[in-house]
């Protein structure tokens, strides 16, 4: 491969890869929010 | 999907999104524009448009549909009805959008997802063994020319995998798909990855090695960086690749809860889609198709802008100089990530739908499920029946192509400058569990919605645009020549063709205006109800 080409894709991989897997992990290991929540009775789902 | 609906996880929800997301042109569409494009320099206009339009319309789609959602709505005509001040009352009727695109595409959609389970079960029964390619591409079109019942037994049966699915509800139906779909697809996209960037010139057949085709698609032309037509495609590529514009984001985030992250969950769901497409899509179809056509042929082949043919009546072929083992397995692995790519956006498609039924005429989940399969079956039978007459081809661009931008160039422009861009920042950033820069606030409110308008004025006035097509300028012009050759087959087959592509065209009118009507009745209902 030419240098040009594979210094482009080597970036946008490890670019998106990296952002992904960041984003993803975040994902995984965010605690969720708590359970009972006041905003419920404000905002009931279902209207 | 009633309000009693909820996700059974947010790794099933991001995975979902992410499936809604992905889907063929992934992995059919993404290497032919990049190619025909500025190559490895077309990464540039794409990740600006991804920053400058994708995140954005992700952003407003996902807070959206919480906020209907905590008004108990889960399509868009309340959506964006809840949204818009009680006189502005002509905003539920944009929202019929984000039903007719969904319904309109699953049409089509279902028939193509469809093609890549026949083709599955073609791979493993060894039908392409021994073939020509030309016999190999004779194979699709004979497909769809119907020289068997087999589409259609398909086609039936992917329709009611979908209706199955959707009538298990979204945790139990649509996420679990998800869960399974997402990682096998993702598995099959690293398998075909590694063959075709490991391609030996002199081995199996193959004239080139893999990575010449990895140079061919990232060689970067700089100097298109300053066409605008690049900028237009790669906006483009970035609007339909992240399924933006069609109702079924908001419909998923819906059911969320009013305290839900949005913001982290979109940013990982938009992101997963940018790695199958650049990062798989990138490194499976054009490495393969290079290193056994050779860069001119296969150049030629994606010209149009697509890598349908390649993947469909090349990729076989070219599979079967692999040995009949891994021939196999690499027909299942192609035509299985395709499948699951299909599906993932399918079920996406059906949920709004569903949603408006349950909400608005309190349908019960599997009434609602089984009649939108229903709905795509009627609706999808003339692209079935009538594919080499164009009509699937006029679904494409109606539904899944100019609606979208002019529902997506709609929403924002309600959400920004409507509902309010301090409201809607309020929306994006409640709950979120990652900080959204600032900066954001900005570019939704003035350059998202700049781009868009640049996408839906270049798509209309360009050559070959709206205007063109409405004209079917295309079509005439083939008719005169036609003529001037005195070739009365050919001018028959054309005009036979305009009715088809008028008559398609009436059809989609027609689904519009009854989704309008069933929205008017709607509204009437909310109103003896007491409802906004």
């Amino acid at each position: 491969m030419n240098s040009s080409a594979l210094i482009l894709m080597l970036l946008a991989n490890l670019l998106v890869v990296g952002v992904t897997g960041y984003f993803f992990w975040r994902v995984l290991t965010t605690a969720p929010p708590d359970a009972v929540d006041e905003d419920e009775a404000n905002f009931p789902r279902g209207g | 999907m009633s309000s009693k609906e909820s996700w059974g996880s947010r790794v099933g929800l991001v995975l979902a999104m992410a499936g809604n997301a992905v889907g063929l042109g992934n992995f059919l569409r993404f290497p032919a524009q990049a190619i025909n494009n500025g190559g490895g320099a077309f990464i540039i206009p794409y990740l600006v448009c991804f920053l400058l339009m994708g995140l954005p319309l992700l952003f407003v789609e996902w807070s959206m549909g919480r906020f209907g959602g905590t008004h108990g709505d889960h399509s868009t005509p309340f959506i964006l009805n809840s949204m818009a001040p009680k006189k502005q009352k002509l905003w539920k009727y944009v929202g019929v959008f984000g039903i007719f695109t969904n319904l309109a595409v699953a049409a089509y959609y279902c028939y193509l997802e469809s093609w890549t389970l026949s083709y599955m079960w073609h791979s493993i029964s060894g039908s392409f063994q021994g073939q020509t390619r030309e016999q190999v591409g004779n194979f699709f079109n004979e497909y769809v020319a119907l020289g068997s019942s087999e589409p259609i037994v398909f086609w039936i049966l992917c329709l009611a995998l979908n209706t199955w699915i959707l009538s298990r509800g979204l945790s139990g139906g649509v996420e679990m798909a998800s869960k399974i779909g997402m990682p096998l697809l993702i598995i099959f996209g690293i398998f075909l990855a590694v063959r075709g960037v490991t391609l030996t010139a002199g081995e199996a057949g193959a004239i080139n090695d893999g990575t010449v085709g990895l140079n061919f698609l990232w060689t970067p032309k700089f100097e298109s960086i300053w066409d605008f037509k690049v900028w237009l495609a790669a906006a483009g590529q970035i609007f339909f690749t992240l399924s933006v514009g069609m109702g079924s984001i908001q419909c998923y985030a819906s059911y969320l809860r009013s305290r839900d992250d949005v913001a982290l969950n979109a940013m990982s769901a938009g992101w997963m889609n940018e790695f199958v497409e650049v990062c798989l899509g990138g490194a499976i179809l054009i490495p393969i198709a290079v290193g056994y056509l050779g860069i001119e042929q296969v150049q030629q082949m994606v010209a149009g802008g697509s890598g349908f043919g390649l993947g469909f009546q090349t990729l076989p072929f070219l599979f079967q100089q692999w040995g009949p083992v891994l021939a196999a397995l690499a027909g299942v692995a192609w035509f299985g990530l395709l499948f699951f790519a299909g599906i993932t956006s399918s079920l996406a498609m059906g949920t709004p739908v569903m949603g408006f039924l349950q909400d608005e005429f309190g349908w019960k989940r599997q009434a609602s499920a089984w009649t939108f399969g229903l709905m795509v079956f009627v609706l999808g039978l003339p692209t079935v029946l009538f594919y080499n007459y164009g009509v699937f081809g006029e679904y494409d661009y109606w539904a899944g192509t100019v609606s979208l931008v002019v529902f997506a160039m709609l929403e924002i422009i309600l959400f920004a400058w409507i509902f309010g861009m301090d409201k809607g920042w309020a929306e994006i950033t409640r709950g979120a569990d990652i900080r959204v820069p600032v900066i954001f606030k900005f570019i939704i409110k003035y350059v998202t919605p700049v781009i868009l308008i640049s996408v839906f004025l270049g798509s209309l006035v360009s050559s070959g645009g709206i205007i063109d097509t409405i004209a079917n300028k295309a079509i005439h012009a083939q008719i005169a020549a036609a003529q001037a050759a005195s070739d009365a087959a050919t001018v028959e087959r054309l005009n036979t063709q305009l009715l088809y592509i008028n008559g398609s065209r009436l059809l989609l009118v027609a689904v519009f205006a009854t989704i309008a009507w069933l929205v008017y009745r709607a509204q009437l209902r909310r109103g003896l109800a007491g409802k906004k």
